[in-house]
């Protein structure tokens, strides 16, 4: 929930790219660390069947487990990406390992809407945006949220759709539990108007 | 065409606005039926007493358990076999929260404990034209009562538990129609798994989904749950069936339900939540119900699938390779070259009496094959206690299948059923990702009708065979 999280408006970072479509929220965080009662520390699950071999070691091959989470902040993923469980549980694992930002051609419903309460931006991209940062993940791009940007190293700039409330609630770093609170008038106004209101 | 005509999604949308939505803000939408489980709901309650706020609407909150919990019964001393301390915590802390709250809690001594999306309808808590959520993507189930019903993450159910609204950007809307009359043995597991087929997994992403046409006015509730259940499958978060005199009379006499006249004229207006002549879809398909076969998947997505008899298909792309070797399959063999190990018969797509019904019709008299487990786990405990009256368990059991207490169980495997490494499983349940029953799982798809058949043959096997 969005209480304390940090206003998010411009950065840079190289990349992490996985480019298999439909990586689902399973894939993010297994189901068999869903039974923890808080959000902490679930950065070292995140991906946990794809960093981890069976007797707990890491994969000395997978792309998580070489990189510096520090200097990797945006994830790129194939098509479709977070589709599956509703699991909040996959954002929290995704900014707890350090992403900021996660790209795809297709973002699935239910994970944009869980990554943008918690400070993770989902950014839309076509197939031609996809294909320039796939190509070198070593490269530094750059995140400007305000000017709705993603800025290449060679100049081009990609003005990319976001729902101009939650950008405001990213950049503000808004508390959406308080915004929602603040429409208990209209909330009771309804109740009365419908029947509905508390017997 | 009528600019006045709506959708039964505007229908039941435009009941539940609070505040309307604009360019720069959401709508905040009202919510009638908030259901919480174990799994999704501590780090809301912990929220909500941070801030030292209450539940605005217990009566509209009830809490079941059903992800985390074992499925086996308890030990002598009356201590539940919990798969680790972790759920068991996990448990407790649903217990105290609801309690705290003043929720109701389906709890382990209440007979209408069980998977939350068959325990909702079972009850008449979902009722046509309710806006309903869940921390589970598969809340999309409650659309076959006219519903508006999706799945919300656990900062939502925060939102909903302290304001009973969420804040709402209006989705597009899609139209499927399926013509025709389903054949024999064909089922609304099939129909659905050949909807997803032809959306392709993520095809509804941004939809919400209205089923309508001769096959889904022809399906019974069951069914027509089993279809807006996999809405999300295709990437839609909600699904919906209009009501009609099927919808009405399955709900007539439920606990939760209208009474008297009230029902009557909660009926009446049930019946006019259906789509307009007219209304315009921002996209519309149809398919032809008839040719709709016994399905399987043979991929890692619900997508990819088909008709049992048309064998694994060669693959097509890069997906489909990777999916294959995942599975263990060679495309262009028929589906009785790969040893099944494992049978699931259970979830909130197929855990249903009448899915248990269809599967014990095909395993009645017979044996699981060789080298072959099979666990039947009822989506509740109403579920299993009328199982139990018409002797289905006895069925299973004389089948050499196992039968369980009711949860979510070997779909979700976060209880301690689970399918081991390299296991290929016949699962009526709704996701066939890598991993999704166990690290290293393999799951195909189907109906209970064909995971039945599947585990009498020892393949992936068409149901037909065996039924009379």
């Amino acid at each position: 929930m969005s209480s304390n999280q940090e206003p998010i408006n411009t950065f840079s970072s190289r990349l992490v790219v996985l480019p298999e479509a439909n990586i689902d929220t399973d894939q993010i965080i297994p189901a068999r660390f869903l039974t923890t009662t808080t959000k902490a520390g679930l950065g070292k699950v995140a991906f946990n069947d794809w960093r981890y071999n069976n007797d707990g070691s890491l994969k000395a091959d997978c792309i998580l487990n070489i990189i510096d989470p520090e200097e990797h902040r945006i994830l790129v993923g194939g098509n479709n990406f977070g589709c599956g469980s509703s699991r909040e549980h996959a954002p929290w694992a995704l900014t707890d390992y350090g992403f900021k930002a996660v790209i795809s051609t297709e973002i699935a419903d239910i994970f944009r809407s869980n990554s943008l309460k918690n400070g993770l931006l989902p950014i839309v991209v076509p197939q031609d945006i996809h294909d320039k940062l796939t190509k070198n993940p070593q490269q530094r791009v750059t995140i400007d949220l305000e000017a709705c940007e993603l800025r290449f190293e060679d100049g081009t700039v990609f003005v990319f759709q976001i729902d101009a409330f939650s950008r405001q609630c990213l950049l503000e770093g808004v508390d959406a539990m308080g915004w929602i609170l603040n429409r208990v008038s209209s909330i009771e106004a309804y109740e009365q108007r419908t029947g509905k209101a508390a017997a | 065409m009528s600019s006045t005509a709506k959708s039964l999604f505007e229908k039941v949308w435009e009941r539940h606005i609070v505040e309307d939505e604009s360019a720069d803000k959401p709508a905040v939408l009202y919510i009638d039926l908030h259901l919480v489980h174990e799994v999704t709901s501590p780090q809301a309650f912990s929220e909500l007493d941070a801030r030292g706020l209450k539940v605005r609407r217990p009566d509209r909150t009830f809490a079941t358990l059903d992800h985390s919990i074992p499925t086996l019964a308890p030990d002598a001393n009356g201590e539940r076999p919990y798969f680790t301390p972790q759920a068991k915590i996990q448990v407790e802390t649903l217990e105290q929260n609801t309690k705290n709250h003043g929720v109701k809690l389906f709890g382990w001594d209440s007979d209408n404990r069980g998977v939350v999306h068959v325990i909702g309808p079972d009850m008449g808590l979902t009722q046509p034209g309710f806006t309903v959520v869940c921390g589970d993507s598969h809340t999309s189930t409650h659309g076959a009562f006219g519903c508006i019903a999706f799945g919300i993450g656990t900062s939502e159910v925060g939102h909903v538990l302290a304001t009973q609204c969420l804040t709402q950007r209006k989705p597009k809307t899609m139209r499927i129609t399926v013509n025709g009359t389903l054949q024999k043995g064909v089922t609304g597991k099939d129909v659905a798994l050949a909807i997803i087929q032809r959306l392709g997994f993520g095809g509804g992403t941004g939809y919400a989904l209205e089923y309508a046409g001769s096959v889904i006015e022809s399906l019974d509730m069951e069914g027509r749950m089993t279809v807006c259940n996999l809405s999300i499958e295709a990437g839609a978060r909600c699904g919906m069936i209009a009501p009609d005199q099927t919808t009405v009379e399955w709900l007539r006499g439920r606990a939760y339900a209208p009474k008297g006249e009230a029902f009557e004229a909660a009926a009446a207006d049930w019946l006019t939540l259906k789509s307009d002549e007219g209304a315009v879809f921002d996209k519309e398909i149809t398919i032809d119900g008839s040719a709709i076969e016994p399905m399987a998947t043979w991929g890692t997505t619900p997508d990819q699938g088909g008709a049992i008899r048309a064998g694994v298909p060669l693959p097509s792309n890069e997906n489909d390779v990777k999916a294959l070797k995942y599975m263990g399959l060679t495309g262009g063999d028929s589906r009785d070259v790969a040893k099944v190990d494992v049978v699931f018969i259970g979830s909130c797509t197929n855990g249903r009496l009448a899915d248990l019904r269809a599967a014990a019709e095909v395993m009645r008299g017979r044996h699981v094959a060789e080298g072959v487990r099979m666990l039947v786990v009822p989506g509740s405990e109403k579920v299993r206690l009328e199982a139990v009256a018409e002797g289905l368990d006895k069925v299973f059991e004389e089948a050499g299948a196992e039968w369980r207490l009711p949860g979510c169980s070997m779909c979700i495997a976060m209880n301690g059923d689970f399918v081991a490494p390299g296991q290929l499983a016949v699962s009526t349940s709704n996701r066939n990702f890598e991993g999704r029953q166990g690290p290293g799982s393999r799951t195909v798809l189907a109906s209970p009708a064909t995971a039945a058949a599947s585990a009498i043959a020892g393949h992936v096997a068409d149901p037909r065979q065996y039924i009379a």
